[in-house]
């Protein structure tokens, strides 16, 4: 599991650079390509259509908008896939440097075409070499504070509903209830939140018969198994 | 001597009258011995056929005429006399020819003593003796060995059924299979021993599956203790002494091994029933009998410890469900578990010789029973109150100092056998604490006494803070003799009152809330007074007042007589408001007192409705509640000119309990720390097993209480799990 995506600071700094100038750190720095600094401008164009003025990002009412633009609800999935793609840092609002990686990544310029993206995006982080980063990734872009280590009870759920739901129906189903009234627990950290992906790929549902205690699994699915177990008989 | 060559035949002429005559004394015949003189011509004539140089060294043809004399004297007229004989007579008439075999050797061999000291060497031959025995072996021998091992066999067979034999006999028999092996005991190994001990094995086999049947176990184990004991004899008096180890295996392994089970599960005398019935001798012996057999007293001491642990269990169950006076019964059924510990040590000590196997079979035994007392109360607690019931003043014993000490010991020893040593350290605090300051402890020494076993059991981090605890009272003793001084060399500090303060150091007495009551004028004078004697002998140090723990005596001037009234200090806050006020509701003095509601609502009951009525109370109901009025009770009197007004403590045991809680959360956290920082890199069911190794002193620790630990680790980023594989565990530097 790694922490590289979630170790670094949450102040979700925006690196307000002047529109019209282009950093040394930008990423785009391409070829003298008259095609691609046009997309680069129709992106930046884009951007700032979205854009919240003052601040200079996108904040979560240009999110809601893009998304109605999309014809895609803002609590859908495939918006937390684009924000992954983007590696956008802070929840609920996108840099510049964040929009121009995701879009230039999609190949995109304009909303249709961005629209058009999604169902490619998901496929992508669907493929099993990306999905355990984009699962580990979904937890931390909810640490909205700084030195958040943990995420409350309600949004994990709302979360796991979220980003397993479809893979996983009947184990996220049976968590979700059990989270919900177990009381050693008000929290759930990344390590916990990994525990369950693994559990759900390695251990066999709902029987549990290869589902070990004497083993490190995180003790909230030590619980969860014995819950399940005394529902069952 | 004269040195001159001679002829081989008139030589051997001489050597062999020499022969003949031998011979003759041999077969018995009148015949004189030789004399020193003829016995030198002998050997002079041999010399001179040997020593000389060639064709005059008849060396050669002297070594082979040895072996033909032998061989010949063997033919004509030892085997002829062996032919024919069996059984006993077989081996008699053995052992005379062996004798006088040995005797021909004997001397044939100093006659042609010259050819032993050069010849034999330099051409590398064997030596004369040599040569004799094996005449003897080939031509004696190898004939009748089948023979005589049977025969042997056969009489010791008799010897085992009871008959009487000629053990010298046997024995010489044996040292001819000894001897004929030449320096190995391969001979007496292979042609003899084998099958003896096969025979014997038979034999047992036989027997034992009788006794199996007809026997009850002790009478099994008698039989088996004698036979051992004849075995043993028989080595002693005529087989070799490197036969008894093979022989006493055999037997014990048609005996003790084969029907272990059988023995020892027999109904109505195996070794449950020796335990019930209290047959130390009996167990004494299957003891002697099985500990030489390798594993053998593992179902010996398995049964053992079934049998404590039943007993135990039954025990404890027994007095769980009798109960019904708390307190009593629990001191009753600590009691009863050291008469079993008792009782049961003693067999250990007796019976098994203090085994390792055994004292571990107690052990584990009584750790079963021992953490599961069946009532509400761990036994950590029953454990400390018991101890606390013989130390305190008036306690439930009015035994002797040395059934007391007794007591204790045993009861430390107890300690041994409970998980949760932690918890009993800290109920024990708790009451070595109410003991030592309220004076309620009956004996000094006792208490010292008991510290130091504690100290030697468990080690001195559990005793260290008793130990403080006990040093501050002493300390303090000498505390107030500074005060007295300083009180008598201040003119202006004047408590007004008798002040005496008990100084405690923080870390090793148990915590205590701190309060803040108001006092009365007269009591924050003393506590003024006393800050600033306490500032002149140190300035580093904070001073918190726990006014819960004091006492106080007040005189309550009734119409009858005047009272003296011992009460704790905040009882005594609350009957000196009455100094001023006639009558007081409950919030005016929950106001003035500025107290908890809970310790309020204590106070004020057992001031006005227990033993001693000294507020009277509207309305006269047994409970307090916010809305009674309190009066002096001037009418109050008591036959005793000084009366203690107990303050039933709050019961601490939640608190307790939680305490200790959160120290094994930090004493599991340090621990997991400790090992990870060693190991770096380990597995979880290694790290759980280190820790629980690491804790067992102090307590048994509940894995998931570690895994929790392990995963607030991980959060707190000391550790993390290793990416490829999801059981194993990496500290963070």
């Amino acid at each position: 599991m790694r922490r590289s995506a979630c170790a670094s600071k949450k102040t979700g700094q925006t690196n307000s650079t002047n529109p019209i100038s282009c950093s040394p750190s930008d990423l785009f720095r391409s070829a003298s390509s008259k095609a691609s600094s046009k997309e680069m401008e129709r992106i930046d164009n884009l951007f700032y259509f979205y854009a919240n003025r003052s601040s200079g990002m996108i904040d979560p009412e240009g999110i809601e908008t893009l998304c109605s633009d999309m014809e895609v609800d803002h609590t859908d999935v495939r918006i937390l896939m684009l924000a992954w793609k983007m590696k956008a840092e802070k929840q609920g609002y996108f840099t510049l440097e964040e929009w121009r990686r995701g879009l230039k990544a999609l190949r995109a310029d304009t909303v249709s075409k961005l629209k058009k993206a999604l169902p490619e995006l998901e496929k992508e982080v669907r493929r099993p070499s990306n999905f355990e980063d984009f699962y580990s990734y979904s937890f931390c872009y909810c640490l909205t504070e700084e030195k958040q280590k943990s995420i409350d009870i309600e949004s994990i759920c709302q979360l796991l509903d979220l980003v397993l739901g479809s893979q996983f129906r009947s184990q996220v189903d049976y968590f979700i209830e059990y989270l919900k009234i177990q009381s050693d627990y008000k929290v759930i950290n990344l390590d916990q939140w990994m525990g369950f992906f693994r559990f759900c790929n390695e251990i066999s549902f709902p029987d549990h018969s290869n589902y070990n205690p004497d083993l490190a699994w995180p003790l909230i699915l030590d619980n969860f198994v014995e819950w399940m177990q005394a529902k069952q008989s | 001597m004269e040195s001159k060559t001679i002829d081989f035949e008139r030589g051997w002429d001489h050597v062999y009258k020499g022969i003949k005559q031998l011979r003759r004394i041999l077969e018995g015949l009148p015949e004189p011995l030789f004399t020193s003189g003829e016995y030198v011509m002998l050997y002079s004539t041999v010399y001179n056929m040997c020593a000389r140089n060639p064709p005059h060294n008849y060396s050669q043809q002297l070594y082979d005429k040895y072996r033909e004399v032998l061989e010949e004297y063997i033919t004509s007229t030892l085997s002829p006399s062996l032919r024919g004989k069996r059984d006993e007579f077989l081996l008699r008439e053995l052992v005379k020819i062996w004798v006088n075999h040995k005797v021909m050797v004997r001397w044939l061999s100093r006659f042609f003593n010259y050819l032993d000291r050069y010849f034999v060497d330099y051409r590398s031959l064997p030596a004369l003796n040599e040569v004799g025995m094996t005449c003897f072996t080939d031509l004696v021998y190898r004939e009748v060995q089948t023979n005589i091992k049977d025969a042997a066999i056969v009489l010791i067979g008799k010897e085992r059924e009871g008959d009487r034999i000629d053990c010298s006999l046997l024995k010489n028999v044996l040292d001819i299979f000894v001897a004929v092996g030449m320096g190995s005991m391969e001979r007496y190994e292979d042609d003899f021993e084998a099958d003896m001990l096969r025979d014997t094995g038979a034999y047992y086999s036989r027997k034992a599956s009788s006794w199996i049947e007809e026997d009850s176990c002790p009478e099994y184990m008698l039989k088996c203790e004698e036979c051992l004991k004849k075995e043993r004899d028989r080595v002693f008096h005529y087989l070799r002494s490197s036969s008894e180890v093979k022989l006493i295996e055999k037997v014990q392994h048609e005996l003790l091994v084969t029907y272990i089970d059988r023995l020892l599960e027999k109904e109505h005398s195996g070794c449950r029933a020796l335990l019930r019935d209290d047959k130390a001798d009996d167990l004494s012996r299957m003891y002697r009998l099985y500990c030489k057999i390798p594993r053998g007293l593992d179902p010996v001491a398995d049964i053992f410890k079934q049998h404590v642990t039943a007993e135990g269990t039954a025990l404890v169950q027994a007095i769980g469900a009798a109960s019904n006076a708390p307190g009593v019964q629990e001191h009753v059924l600590l009691r009863k578990i050291i008469e079993l510990h008792c009782k049961y040590m003693a067999y250990v000590t007796d019976c098994f010789q203090n085994h390792n196997l055994f004292c571990n079979a107690l052990k584990d035994a009584f750790k079963v029973f021992c953490n599961n007392t069946g009532t509400d109360s761990s036994s950590a607690e029953l454990l400390a109150t018991f101890c606390d019931d013989i130390l305190k003043k008036g306690g439930s014993e009015k035994l002797s100092d040395e059934a007391i000490e007794e007591t204790l010991e045993n009861a430390v020893k107890l300690l041994a056998y409970i998980n949760d040593r932690d918890l009993f350290a800290e109920f024990y605090r708790k009451k070595l604490a109410r003991r030592l300051l309220f004076d309620r402890s009956a004996n000094d020494d006792h208490e010292r006494s008991v510290l130091s076993k504690l100290k030697q059991q468990c080690g001195e981090q559990f005793t260290s803070k008793m130990e403080g605890m006990v040093t501050d009272i002493t300390l303090s003793r000498e505390n107030h003799a500074a005060f007295e001084d300083y009180l008598r060399s201040n003119s202006a500090a004047h408590p007004g009152i008798d002040l005496t303060v008990t100084i405690l150091t923080t870390g090793f007495w148990p915590s205590y809330k701190p309060c803040n009551l108001n006092l009365p004028t007269e009591m924050i004078k003393c506590v003024e007074v006393f800050k600033g004697f306490y500032e002149t002998k140190t300035k580093h140090k904070k001073l918190t007042w726990i006014y819960s723990l004091g006492t106080c005596n007040l005189s309550g001037m009734f119409d009858q007589k005047t009272i003296e009234l011992v009460v704790s200090t905040h009882q005594a806050a609350v009957l000196m408001l009455f100094n001023t006020s006639d009558r007081l509701s409950y919030s005016e003095i929950m106001d003035q007192l500025n107290s908890t509601h809970e310790d309020l609502v204590r106070l004020l009951h057992s001031l006005s409705c227990a033993k001693y009525k000294i507020l009277s109370k509207q309305p006269d109901t047994k409970t307090i509640s916010r809305s009674d009025y309190f009066e002096f009770n001037s009418k109050f009197t008591n036959k005793l000119r000084r009366i203690k007004i107990p303050l039933p403590p709050v019961d601490e045991k939640k608190k307790i309990v939680e305490d200790v809680d959160k120290d094994r959360r930090y004493a599991i956290d340090a621990a997991i720390v400790r090992v990870m920082k060693t190991r770096k890199v380990l597995g979880y069911q290694q790290l759980v097993s280190e820790c629980v190794e690491q804790l067992s002193q102090t307590f048994k620790p509940d894995i998931k209480a570690i895994k929790k630990q392990i995963e607030d680790l991980i959060t707190r980023e000391f550790l993390e799990r290793d990416e490829e594989n999801p059981n194993t565990f990496k500290y963070l530097a």
